[in-house]
């Protein structure tokens, strides 16, 4: 990749990244809310910003981090976005328990709960496989790591697309949107579902 | 035998009357259940405190919660009855005591309390309110603003004989 691409590549994936939270960050809603209940919110866009670098990382498609150096800033990027996900769930639960066990029980009101519950549950899933990758056939790993991140990224949007919260409407559409194309896009090319028609 | 005339105006107003009848009979089982009593909502109870004091208003006011309390079956308004209202507003969070107040309803059933504006929590901007004094079945409600400009917010509580 020329020099000139790769900065202007950094320079996008850095605004794509910084704008949504910089608006979450000093959005009007904040002025009513505790430090934690401020935090869980944002340990919350935090997660959704780290789900579009992820894809990016895992099938080298940033320049300067071709798959193999990607995907160890991958596993670090896996870690903190699983300490996210705990963040954003644990700083809800002291703001307001009786609403998070509703969520974890999926008998929450809200629609865009059981969303993000799942989300968090296959992002649990897709990093414990990670953990157990030597002891797992290439063919359980891939599949399944594949699957699990397919279920976490939709969750993850339209958790986040239907919620009226800190995120402006505008970035948070435009993040979830990068996020969707980035998942795809590292799914066509990694393509894992070849797996399915090879018995390992 | 009398031979069956079937006429036009006999054809329109034997119709009419079976018609009658239908619209009649559709109703009637509706007419004797009568109104129907509310149900609590999903995750109305949340964060709600057992015995919060009537107030004038809550904290500084600025949004009107309003509604109306009736009895199940013929719908007759219920005066005298204490409905506590909470929420997340500018003021504090939904587990705050301060955020929490009672009102009673007057002779036509209706309710309207002041409290400060709410503000979008948990992903919707919402209220909850209780009615919990023991005559009637405890209700819980959790209505859903159409905007978070809104400075007013309705709900109507059916009850029935505990």
């Amino acid at each position: 990749m020329p020099p000139a691409k790769a900065v202007l590549t950094w320079l996008a994936l850095a605004a794509a990244l910084a704008i949504p939270l910089a608006v979450a960050a000093t959005s009007p809603l904040l002025e009513w809310r505790g430090p934690v209940y401020i935090a869980a919110g944002l340990a919350g866009v935090v997660a959704l910003a780290l789900m579009l670098l992820q894809p990016l990382l895992a099938a080298g498609l940033l320049p300067g981090l071709p798959p193999r150096r990607g995907r160890r800033v991958h596993r670090w990027t896996g870690v903190a976005l699983v300490l996210a996900v705990l963040l954003h769930v644990a700083g809800l639960w002291v703001t307001s328990p009786p609403d998070v066990i509703d969520a974890l029980l999926f008998a929450s009101p809200t629609p865009f709960t059981p969303w993000g519950v799942l989300a968090m549950w296959a992002v649990f899933a897709a990093a414990l496989l990670a953990a157990l990758r030597a002891r797992l056939s290439p063919r359980t790993w891939r599949l399944g790591h594949t699957a699990l991140i397919a279920i976490a990224v939709t969750g993850a949007l339209v958790h986040a697309l239907l919620i009226e919260g800190t995120m402006s409407t505008l970035s948070k559409a435009a993040l979830c949107l990068l996020t969707a194309a980035a998942t795809a896009k590292a799914i066509a090319d990694l393509r894992a579902w070849r797996m399915l028609r090879r018995r390992a | 035998m009398t031979p069956i005339l079937l006429t036009r105006r006999t054809l329109i107003a034997t119709a009419g009357a079976a018609l009658a009848l239908g619209a009649l009979g559709l109703r009637l089982p509706a007419l004797a259940q009568g109104l129907a009593p509310t149900p609590s909502m999903r995750g109305g109870a949340n964060n709600y405190r057992p015995g919060a004091p009537i107030v004038e208003r809550i904290g500084n006011g600025g949004f009107w919660m309003t509604g109306t309390v009736r009895r199940a079956g013929d719908g007759a308004p219920l005066p005298n009855q204490r409905i506590q209202v909470w929420a997340h507003t500018v003021e504090g969070h939904e587990r705050d005591p301060e955020s929490h107040g009672a009102t009673l309803t007057a002779a036509d059933g209706t309710f309207r309390l002041e409290m400060p504006q709410i503000v979008p929590a948990f992903g919707q901007p919402h209220a909850h309110l209780a009615y919990d004094s023991g005559d009637f079945a405890t209700v819980f409600l959790r209505p859903v603003m159409r905007s978070a400009k809104d400075t007013t917010l309705h709900a109507d509580f059916v009850l029935q004989p505990a």
